[in-house]
């Protein structure tokens, strides 16, 4: 909503500047957007009045006039098509500065120009830069424009809140400013205009729930041809409305004025009567805009015997729409239910300043008043013949004043603190909210009933808000609610996100956080055997479907750097991914990482990672959790077919890990080897339960291996097998070497491995731990075919 | 040669021995089992008893020399040593240290962080819940029903099935009333998501709503703790204002702005040259709510609000494009 505040002080002119004024109304939650000067600065230019138009000698497109300017008769050379004598247009004197240029007396084609008649558009009141500005023959000559026209003014534009709809007009702001100022608030004419003829037309109401009111009225012989006034364009203009024909303009300015959006229609074109109904299936016409529209059955239309002429209460139809050949119109002044306007306007794209009051709520008591003022205003500007106001009703749906209660009690309660009674007295008067005062016991305080042109108060709650937003939000005391202080609960054996997250970060992972709507193309490369979730109305076809991994972004994150020049990255994100569309929380960890061991340094050799290096993170996260996991190779279309495993928990998969698939790392054009891993988060969340085990005081013995056994068989295969057979005796089993190469058959490898013996309560002997490196050879050979080096 | 020759060449040679394996030679060499001051010892029986003592004492006296000479020389070759070692041992401790290159958790997460504690420390608990909702959590439990008006305040992505991307967190505060009594107070962080993208909103940020429902919970306790809240945040005593607004779960409702931390209010481009930044909406409970979740509105009241951490996290941190959070840069990560 946009408005000047000079047009607003004309309804209520409260004492205080520009500044506190906006500051009242968006404290008072008409939060005000912005306020911009209703003119560009200029300087020096008057009212002037044409006296002579003569030819130019030199020039066909050029005239030379005599312009007046109160003090004397100037000779200005002029271009526009529509100077003529007698009529008073803007004069820039000579030094006057214009926006973007200053005017000098100069010769045009050998004839002085003492100055320059100004188009709308040259001094920023407007697009029209066809001719120039007609001004009202009122005015005096020499007058200085800016006072004429009142344009050191200022056009306000509020940010209103869905339930505001009451503030959608000067009508409405003006009396927020009134009760905030405590100051009566002044309406223009809206009395009666009598009928001059009896010609009616008539209206039936089928959609009655859609449209309980609508006053009809048949206005003969009006003048289209005719200009709409200075003053009404100005004003329409500082409101951020184009002046169209004087009946459109009209239309507009009743509705900025009281908020009630009108209609004409060419009366010529009508036939039979109006009929106010739903669509009917497979119902089409052609809006005044020139589009087509197909409607759809929730839709409620205007028609006439011959079909639609109107999508009520949004825009009108082209065969019905007021032209310049129109003599006679029929205006229309209806109460379309916000209930039924409601999304008609989204649904076809079409917002307009009608729809976005209807769909809001118009005052649904306001409808005479409006019409009267518009057929006054008509009468003025178009002329013609007025018959008499027509009011048909569907009686049954005209919304009934809702009547509120509001307890004392509750007002206390919900506020916090005592607002004073004559205070709420107050308020609620100047709100015209017609209180009555209950004496009596815990219902004591008032009972209020809405006026129409608020839609919005329904509860006690929408009171203590009006009562509460008009004393003012931050007059309130600030204060801290009272609770019992009842500990903590930390869960024993959960493990919180932090120290995942914490964790990576110490391992040197940054942490990223990618969108959960990702690219389709990438997902399905990434995931090759799930569809994903797909986004009905996404912003674009790069974020269509939700993520069921993390890879995507973290490898567009990955792609995003390399572009960026950096060749060691580190990353990870912790967040929910979207198996399916069900409301449910799957949180996953993952992680990437491409480039050097270690940061390029004179001390560390400049290896670069591979997968040992993101086992390790791994092995880190799962440490702690403390729970038992196993890595067994990866059959997954994404990953390195020999540089992948599954992660698992008992028989359970619970991540992954490995180098991205060299196809991929193709397809994605990623240039170097990315390794990255992903486990589910819950899983990782889930404690093992930690128990003292108690420490052995007796000395352990290491035994050290070369054992050789086919390259197929695996480290985790000889660990398991020497942990089945030596049971609790091994305390520890470590692999520290593997070896491939000379010395070992070309099929086969050597694991060094080391085993440390440790008994709980006594110091073992040699003997025993003999046994057990024979049991444990034994073993190996017989289950591996394995032999010592 | 008489026991003052011995301990001459002694002296001698402990002076010359340059390192202490030939000082123990030395040693040996004179004072051991088989050392020629020892033998003297040993020579003292063939003199004259009333020789004995004189001569034993000179001898003695010799022995303690060298062996003090040699201890003393033992000392000085090892410092020396030691010395030489430390000279050869010198590093350049202005090279870099060997390390693992640093990690950092993402600014946003920091944010989060922050307030989550802030939260914990006043008795709140944080509680999260699912991205993807159903159109009951998201809107119909808000007092949002179908059509409602105010649905349009939220530019919403739908999946193909009807469910849609939650565009806040206050679902979460709905699940946590179908299955809680009061006292409740919780923080629900998380990401959700709208469809609107520009240099100050993102299509999918951070929101972190809040809500207490009890008995006798009031309008001036909201304003109390959102006011506290701010404060503790910036960890500055910066004004806060409330100017009342619009939410469909709340009545009455408002808007915050907090004084703009860039300027101190005195007007910068952060804050539009206004000198305040909108930090959050909020609002006291509406009965409608309470009642679907299954609260009594007559017995208690409540206060809920909401804000997006990342714009704070902005503020905060001053960065000046929101999309700059997950664009992942490194060199931005690092930052924080």
């Amino acid at each position: 909503m946009q408005f000047s505040e000079r047009w607003l002080r004309e309804w209520v002119d409260p004492d205080v500047d520009t500044g506190a004024l906006c500051e009242q109304l968006t404290d008072a939650g008409l939060e005000v957007d912005g306020t911009s000067e209703a003119a560009p600065a200029f300087s020096g230019v008057v009212v002037g009045e044409v006296l002579e138009v003569a030819p130019h000698p030199n020039a066909d497109k050029l005239v030379v006039c005599a312009v007046a300017d109160g003090s004397g008769t100037n000779q200005v050379v002029c271009g526009a098509p529509n100077a003529r004598a007698g009529m008073k247009s803007p004069l820039a004197r000579p030094r006057a500065a214009l926006p973007g240029i200053e005017v000098q007396s100069r010769e045009l084609r050998g004839v002085e120009s003492h100055g320059m008649l100004c188009s709308a558009a040259e001094l920023g009141l407007g697009d029209d830069a066809d001719g120039i500005l007609e001004l009202p023959d009122t005015l005096a000559a020499g007058t200085d424009l800016r006072e004429a026209l009142g344009l050191d003014d200022r056009c306000i534009t509020l940010d209103l809140t869905p339930n505001r709809g009451d503030c959608l007009s000067l009508k409405g702001v003006a009396r927020e400013v009134g009760v905030l100022n405590d100051l009566p608030v002044r309406a223009p004419d809206c009395s009666p205009v009598p009928a001059e003829t009896d010609d009616v037309f008539p209206v039936e109401i089928v959609a009655g729930d859609g449209c309980p009111r609508y006053l009809g009225r048949v206005v003969r012989d009006v003048d289209t041809g005719r200009q709409t006034p200075l003053w009404m364009t100005e004003r329409l203009r500082r409101s951020g409305i184009r002046s169209i024909d004087p009946v459109v303009d009209v239309t507009n300015y009743v509705m900025l004025e009281l908020g009630q959006p009108l209609h004409a229609f060419d009366l010529g074109m009508l036939h039979e009567r109006i009929i106010v109904r739903m669509a009917e299936p497979d119902e089409s016409f052609t809006l005044l805009d020139g589009s087509q529209v197909s409607l759809d059955e929730e839709t409620l239309l205007i028609a006439d015997t011959r079909g639609p002429v109107a999508m009520a209460g949004v825009m009108g139809g082209d065969r019905s729409s007021v032209k310049e050949s129109t003599r006679d119109i029929f205006l229309e002044c209806a109460f379309f239910a916000p209930g039924k306007a409601m999304g008609t306007a989204r649904r076809y794209g079409m917002q307009t300043d009608a729809s976005q009051r209807f769909e809001r709520g118009v005052d649904h008591a306001l409808q005479e008043a409006a019409i009267e003022r518009a057929t006054r205003l008509l009468l003025d500007i178009v002329g013609g013949c007025p018959g008499p106001t027509v009011v048909t009703e569907s009686t049954a749906h005209v919304p009934e004043p809702a009547k509120v209660g509001l307890r004392r009690s509750r007002l206390d309660l919900l506020v916090g603190e005592t607002v004073p009674e004559s205070e709420v007295d107050r308020i609620f008067e100047r709100l015209e909210f017609s209180p009555r005062k209950i004496a009596a016991g815990e219902q004591a305080g008032w009972e209020v009933t809405a006026p129409s042109h608020r839609f919005d108060i329904a509860i006690e709650e929408d009171l203590v808000e009006e009562i509460c937003r008009v004393h003012g939000y931050n007059r309130v005391a600030d204060s801290h609610p009272l609770a019992e202080l009842s500990p903590r609960v930390i869960p024993r054996n959960l493990l919180g996100e932090r120290p995942i997250c914490d964790a990576l970060v110490a391992l040197g992972y940054r942490e990223s956080i990618t969108y959960s709507f990702v690219a389709p193309e990438v997902m399905r490369l990434l995931d090759p055997e799930r569809s994903a979730v797909r986004i009905s109305n996404p912003m674009s076809r790069d974020q269509s479907v939700m993520r069921t991994n993390l890879l995507p972004g973290l490898v567009g994150a990955l792609q995003t750097n390399l572009a960026r020049q950096q060749r060691r990255v580190r990353l990870f994100e912790y967040g929910q991914c979207f198996p399916s569309s069900r409301p449910e929380q799957v949180y996953r960890v993952g992680g990437i990482a491409c480039g050097g061991r270690a940061p390029e340094s004179w001390s560390a050799p400049s290896d670069q990672i591979d997968f040992f290096d993101v086992k390790g993170d791994v092995e880190r996260l799962l440490a702690l959790g403390g729970g038992a996991c196993a890595f067994e190779p990866a059959t997954d279309p994404v990953l390195h077919p020999g540089q992948s495993a599954v992660v698992l928990s008992g028989d359970q998969v619970i991540g992954r890990l490995g180098r991205l698939h060299p196809e991929i790392e193709e397809s994605l054009d990623l240039g170097v080897q990315a390794f990255v891993f992903e486990l589910d988060a819950y899983a990782l969340l889930a404690q093992r339960e930690r128990r003292h085990r108690g420490i052995s005081r007796f000395p352990s013995v290491r035994r050290d291996l070369a054992v050789v056994v086919d390259r197929s068989v695996s480290a985790s295969a000889v660990e398991s097998a020497v942990r089945e057979v030596l049971g609790e005796a091994l305390a520890e089993f470590t692999v520290f070497d593997l070896y491939e190469g000379e010395s070992v058959d070309s099929n086969k490898k050597s694991l060094g491995i080391g085993l440390t013996f440790q008994h709980a309560s006594r110091t073992l002997v040699d003997d025993e731990t003999n046994a057990f490196i024979d049991a444990a050879v034994r073993c190996l050979a017989a289950r591996f075919d394995a032999r010592l080096r | 040669m008489d026991v003052d020759d011995i301990r001459a060449e002694a002296l001698g040679a402990v002076d010359s021995a340059s390192d202490p394996a030939t000082l123990d030679h030395v040693r040996v060499r004179y004072l051991g089992r088989n050392g020629r001051l020892t033998l003297l010892v040993r020579s003292l029986r063939s003199l004259d008893p009333s020789e004995r003592p004189a001569a034993g004492a000179r001898i003695n006296t010799a022995k303690e020399t060298v062996s003090q000479a040699i201890d003393a020389r033992l000392q000085a070759l090892t410092t020396e040593q030691l010395a030489r070692a430390l000279d050869e041992e010198v590093v350049d401790v202005t090279l870099p240290g060997r390390r693992q290159s640093p990690g950092s958790l993402h600014p946003v997460t920091q944010t989060l962080r922050r307030i989550e504690d802030i939260f914990l420390g006043a008795g709140y608990e944080v509680v999260t819940g699912p991205e993807i909702e159903d159109d009951y959590h998201n809107f119909e439990a808000l007092n949002l029903p179908e059509h409602h008006p105010a649905r349009t305040m939220w530019d919403t992505f739908y999946l193909e099935d009807g469910h849609l991307l939650r565009t806040h967190t206050s679902p979460v505060q709905v699940r946590v009333m179908e299955r809680t009594r009061p006292p409740i107070r919780i923080i629900c962080p998380g990401r959700v998501f709208r469809r609107e993208s520009d240099l100050t909103h993102t299509s999918m940020f951070h929101q972190v709503e809040g809500l207490v429902v009890d008995e006798g919970i009031s309008f001036t306790d909201l304003k109390g703790t959102v006011v506290e809240f701010v404060r503790r945040f910036y960890d500055k005593d910066v004004g806060v204002r409330f100017r009342p607004s619009y939410f469909p779960f709340t009545e009455p409702s408002a808007e915050v702005d907090a004084q703009c931390v860039h300027c101190e209010g005195a007007g910068c481009r952060v804050c539009s040259f206004t000198g305040w930044v909108e930090v959050m909406g909020c609002g006291m409970v509406h009965p409608n709510v309470l009642e679907m979740s299954g609260i009594d509105p007559e017995r208690y009241t409540g206060f809920a609000f909401g804000f997006g951490a990342d714009r704070l996290a902005a503020f905060y941190f001053g960065v000046d494009d929101l999309r700059l959070f997950f664009d992942n840069d490194v060199r931005f990560l690092s930052q924080f």
